[in-house]
């Protein structure tokens, strides 16, 4: 393989995200501006301006005309993908985290962290047709227990939330009440990553626990545990094998003290059902905090605190060999 | 006149213009064939041929993409020219590190010795165990020849003693707690404990060392103590050895399986060892 190496950002990645042809591709950094590209040969097609702080994660709407953005400048941006134009700026009382287009692209949910004396909060907002009306005021606000909202993912079609957190817990909200339906203990850490399967009935979690887990949608209830020895930053399923992608490392404050082997800042490889590791990928500088599939499954992406963006296409053999 | 001092053949060229470029279509394989004529500065017509292999990569994509493709760019990218390099791609292969498995090469050829054990096909487990067997003296044997071996010194003819320490041997000195308190009564303890399940192998070829021994009876079970007999002048060994199983039942299954069974193209004698004090 040999990587495109995309040098759009000048701080720590924080989400990577492909469309849902897989063209295109988003990224958000701690930086502000969320940067779009071409996937197939990592060109830059622009970068969104507006924003005034770090860009901790984005969706992009299903016919990938829509891009959202949450910042912690304290808003969240409704972007034009193809012409980089702000369409609509939510304000909020405090940092924004997460954020999820519902299917369909009628919803959206927010994250806030706590600040001052609010609580964490999810928003959930309804999006106009025609961006000019759209109202500012969130639908629904419901408080969350302590601990920041990394990634939100609607379920169930679109009828209740999941939210992963910092204190280790993943939760299941009904979307109309904002009642919290169920919480499940998963990890000892905070958890940095969810990603949904493609037909979304598991999802994969990365934390500061070391670990990966792989959670049933439906139940919450742990199926795998991917254990990986440094902090696992986000991790990834691949569309067509049984495949997960963990992206992680030692923690950046602590690389200088050790020698850059002991980090493992490789994209590391495991086999679903084996909770074996079978492959790794070097590159990277430092810890890797981002990580994707590309919906073909034919090529993946990494980003890392190191800034970069490494964007993999698959040799031939990956397709054709035998990992077990 | 700097005209009439040319000689006739330059002018001759002069006048002669240029061979056009001709370009063959790809051929078989693909290659195409491009064949340029043009003049130096001193005149001379050089002929240029370039083999271009052309191939034709057919990628599906959809509709919306091609259409993606042709977007403006925006943002940071509108003025972005093709030598700011945001995008390179890495001169350097990167490949998909495979991970090793835990399991080491030797851990393998043992569980895989075992499954053979377990299947009781003898003749599977006499050709794995030759076949371990030569590679391994082979192996030995090139170093030896390589000089990258020295030849074997003998050891002690009494297997311990060597380099272990003994009670005494220095005063203050660590000694393991399996030596201390060696007098007259622990002598006899350690001796009894020696000839416990103790297989004698004799028939050895000259060459067998201890790893191959080792090889060879480990499939039973554990070992606890392997002794060949060398010869003090050669260093070759003197055709016997004692291993010494932890179990008895162990011991007796080796010398079930290993009695009689063709080594080295000499047929291994295996048998329980005499006690001392009849052998003598």
């Amino acid at each position: 393989m040999r990587p495109y190496l995309l040098k759009g950002h000048e701080r720590p990645l924080t989400q990577l995200k492909f469309n849902r042809e897989g063209d295109l591709l988003f990224s958000c950094a701690k930086d502000p501006h969320p940067t779009l590209w071409y996937s197939s040969d990592g060109q830059r097609v622009g970068t969104y301006i507006g924003h005034n702080g770090a860009v901790p994660s984005c969706d992009v709407s299903l016919d990938s005309s829509r891009l959202l953005t949450a910042s912690q400048d304290s808003s969240a941006k409704l972007w034009d993908v193809e012409t980089g134009e702000c369409l609509h700026t939510f304000k909020f009382q405090a940092p924004c985290r997460a954020v999820a287009f519902s299917l369909g692209e009628q919803h959206a949910a927010i994250s806030t962290d706590a600040f001052m004396a609010q609580p964490s909060l999810i928003h959930i907002v309804k999006l106009a047709e025609d961006p000019a009306d759209q109202e500012s005021e969130p639908e629904i606000s419901f408080t969350c227990p302590k601990g920041r909202i990394s990634r939100v993912a609607f379920t169930d079609g679109n009828t209740t939330l999941l939210a992963v957190s910092e204190d280790g817990y993943v939760r299941r909200y009904d979307v109309e009440t904002g009642k919290m339906l169920q919480e499940e203990h998963i990890h000892e850490g905070y958890i940095q990553d969810m990603q949904m399967s493609t037909d979304g009935t598991h999802f994969v979690t990365a934390s500061l626990d070391k670990t990966a887990k792989l959670v049933d949608a439906q139940t919450l209830e742990v199926l795998k545990t991917y254990v990986t020895e440094r902090n696992a930053n986000s991790a990834a399923l691949s569309p067509i094998f049984d495949h997960v992608l963990i992206g992680g490392g030692q923690e950046a404050s602590q690389v200088t003290t050790t020698s850059s082997r002991a980090g493992r800042f490789e994209a590391r490889f495991f086999h679903k059902i084996y909770e074996e590791e079978f492959a790794s990928c070097r590159g990277h500088f430092g810890p890797i905090n981002a990580t994707a599939f590309h919906p073909d499954g034919r090529s993946f992406v990494t980003g890392g605190e190191d800034g970069y963006v490494r964007l993999h296409h698959f040799d031939n053999d990956y397709f054709s060999a035998r990992f077990f | 006149m700097a005209a009439t001092k040319m000689r006739w053949g330059d002018t001759l060229d002069d006048d002669d213009t240029l061979p056009p470029t001709t370009v063959t279509p790809p051929d078989a394989k693909g290659v195409k064939t491009i064949t340029e004529y043009r003049k130096n500065d001193n005149g001379d017509i050089i002929k240029s041929v370039t083999r271009i292999r052309v191939s034709k990569v057919e990628r599906k994509i959809y509709k919306v993409e091609h259409e993606r493709r042709k977007w403006a760019r925006f943002g940071a990218a509108k003025g972005q020219v093709a030598g700011d390099s945001v995008t390179v791609q890495a001169a350097e292969e990167i490949p998909l590190d495979r991970v090793q498995k835990k399991q080491t090469r030797e851990e393998k050829k043992e569980s895989d010795m075992k499954t053979v054990m377990q299947s009781s096909d003898k003749s599977a487990i006499v050709g794995s165990l030759k076949d371990m067997l030569y590679k391994r003296r082979m192996e030995r044997q090139l170093a030896a020849a390589r000089g990258g071996l020295a030849p074997e010194k003998p050891p002690e003819e009494d297997g311990e003693g060597g380099s272990l320490p003994t009670a005494g041997s220095k005063a203050g000195g660590y000694v393991p707690p399996s030596l201390r308190n060696r007098g007259a009564a622990g002598e006899g303890d350690s001796m009894r404990r020696r000839e416990e399940n103790s297989v004698r192998v004799t028939n050895l070829s000259e060459d067998t060392r201890e790893d191959d021994l080792r090889e060879l009876f480990s499939p039973f079970g554990s070992i606890s103590r392997i002794y060949i007999a060398y010869d003090r002048e050669t260093g070759e060994n003197r055709g016997f050895a004692f291993v010494n199983f932890m179990y008895k039942d162990d011991a007796q299954r080796a010398i079930e399986k290993l009695d009689g069974y063709g080594y080295d193209n000499l047929i291994l004698r295996v048998e329980w060892a005499q006690p001392r004090a009849e052998r003598s």
